[in-house]
């Protein structure tokens, strides 16, 4: 279990103080997977480095399974690490050591003796899938092996907690899966915590519980991954979940965009169609009620923790009258509407 | 041309000053480089103002040149080895010269691991200690026995110089009969023994750092 309560960190650039995070409030309950997403220079890296103390926070509390880490003592708090694996984007693994070695290292550090290495490090190997390649050198892996190694090492003594900092950040798609779901599986066999951050929403979307959205250093949302997507509160947070749902908009239309209406302009809307919704025909009833033509551009219906929610953009056609009531008619039906913009009537959507 | 076993004799010379005063440098050289990496500005240990200091001493002794290092040490010299001539004199100066050479060195080969690997050691709770020897010390060996490979070839050099001023060696044949006697051979033979020893030194320390890296 973690608790950061009211952190708050900053970086002196030029005799200037820059907040990197501010009143920084966040628990991590046991056996959770906890994603904290934002976009870079968020401060999601400042905000994991908190948790170990790889960053010292300039006031608050750092809890971790009941410890105040700082104020632990130098040794108490090696100790403490020890029990709280990270794993990071570009791995970190030893280029002088093998795979075998490279995972022993924590435990050689913590001063266990060779046999007992052995018999905490093999089933590690196995559950990552590297016992054939426990003698391998780091540069002979793949991406993905390297974060299997960097995983495997991070179990070696044994945490209750693991940290990850943007750990398929750097892999393909494919791999990143794979990754995820290695996560997932530990976290269910080993009974660990993980910590996260992320700026894929995908990542947050597969294997997370709950999930926070850091912006400009303070956490602005925290929610449930499944009312997260659903019921989204800022527009950060819309973006970021089209952005996992969605392509972005063409880039032909994106830039003919106007940002105030016009005439001979069309307002192109983004539709978030919630529990239940998601499943009726309302935009066919928007062209028989209202009498206004709706082009579909975009559309996607996804599934989320057992939750339906699907994301439209469309562009509607017709007198303003009639695309004031479709729009009334769309937030009584529990669908909600964003305009993004006017589309001029030149271009072809 | 010279008897062939003073050739020999002061080959063996020239190995005893290169390797000894390589030895002490490494010895001295290492410590100290890993030292000034550790206080570097935010590094494990920092502390600027020490280390400004150090790393002003490293470059003062660098910036002076041998000959006149060995010159301005000879009190040093001769309290240490009890005579300011002969080969044991000139390993003082030479490792002298080596030793700051060593630590610059050293501490550039530490400081270009990359920081991610130090933040997952201490992510995993080693201490400073621990992080020198398991983590620094083995990623930076290769570049360290490039180095030092490179260092050894400079000492061949300045131990021939050290034979100007009665050092003993191989540089000490090639000044008083090769060039003050004007024995071509001899200054031929000392110059073919010097090609050969560097020769052999930088084909060792390729070996070395080539296996070390032919591991990864």
């Amino acid at each position: 279990m973690i608790t950061l309560d009211d952190i708050n960190k900053s970086y002196i650039l030029h005799n200037r103080s820059i907040p990197a995070i501010r009143s920084i409030n966040l628990t991590v309950k046991p056996g959770e997977i906890f994603g904290v997403i934002g976009k870079s220079g968020a401060g999601k890296s400042t905000l994991i480095r908190c948790v170990n103390l790889l960053e010292t926070p300039d006031s608050g509390r750092v809890l971790v399974d009941g410890k105040d880490l700082m104020r632990l003592d130098p040794t108490s708090l090696r100790a403490a690490r020890r029990k709280i694996g990270m794993i990071f984007q570009h791995f970190n693994l030893l280029s002088s050591r093998t795979v075998y070695h490279n995972v022993a290292l924590p435990l050689e550090l913590a001063g266990h003796s060779k046999q007992s290495i052995t018999n905490t490090i093999m089933p590690l190997l196995e559950l990552t899938e590297l016992l054939d390649k426990k003698n391998a050198y780091p540069s002979q892996l793949s991406g993905g092996q390297k974060q299997r190694v960097a995983i495997a090492r991070a179990l070696a003594s044994q945490p209750t907690i693991l940290l990850s900092d943007e750990a398929t950040s750097a892999l393909d798609p494919e791999t990143t899966l794979s990754i995820l779901q290695l996560l997932k599986n530990i976290r269910d066999t080993l009974n660990l915590t993980i910590l996260l951050i992320t700026h894929e929403m995908n990542v947050v979307k597969t294997i997370c519980d709950r999930v926070a959205l850091l912006e400009k250093g303070t956490l602005i949302e925290t929610n449930t991954v499944g009312e997260f997507f659903i019921r989204p509160q800022t527009s950060t947070a819309k973006n970021f979940i089209a952005s996992a749902v969605l392509q972005h908009l063409p880039d032909a239309i994106q830039r003919h965009l106007l940002k105030l209406p016009e005439t001979n302009a069309h307002p192109v809307l983004r539709l978030w169609f919630r529990q239940g919704t998601a499943t009726q025909p309302i935009i066919s009833m928007l062209s028989l009620q209202f009498n206004v033509h709706v082009n579909i551009l975009q559309a996607n219906i996804e599934y989320v923790q057992n939750q339906v929610m699907g994301i439209m953009i469309i562009v509607v056609k017709g007198f303003d009258a009639s695309i004031q009531s479709a729009i009334e008619y769309l937030k009584e039906h529990y669908v909600d509407a964003e305009v993004l913009g006017y589309a001029p009537d030149n271009i072809a959507v | 041309m010279l008897p062939i076993t003073s050739l020999f004799s002061a080959t063996l010379e020239t190995l005893g000053m290169v390797s000894i005063s390589g030895g002490v440098a490494c010895l001295i050289g290492i410590p100290w480089g890993i030292f000034l990496y550790l206080i570097r500005p935010k590094s494990l240990l920092p502390f600027p103002f020490f280390y400004r200091l150090l790393s002003m001493l490293v470059n003062i002794m660098r910036s002076i040149p041998f000959i006149i290092l060995m010159i301005t040490v000879i009190p040093l010299t001769r309290c240490l080895v009890g005579t300011s001539i002969g080969t044991a004199a000139a390993i003082v100066p030479l490792s002298l010269c080596a030793m700051p050479f060593i630590a610059r060195i050293v501490e550039t080969a530490l400081s270009d691991i990359p920081p991610g690997l130090i933040e997952a050691a201490v992510a995993m709770g080693a201490t400073s200690r621990q992080i020198v020897c398991k983590v620094l010390l083995p990623e930076a060996l290769f570049s360290m026995i490039q180095g030092i490979t490179l260092m050894l070839v400079n000492l061949v050099g300045y131990s021939a110089m050290a034979g100007a001023v009665g050092g003993g060696g191989l540089g000490d044949l090639a000044i008083r009969y090769g060039y003050q006697r004007f024995d071509t051979a001899t200054m031929s033979m000392t110059i073919v023994i010097m090609i050969v020893i560097v020769q052999v030194i930088q084909w060792l320390g390729d070996r070395l750092a080539n296996t070390l890296l032919k591991r990864r």
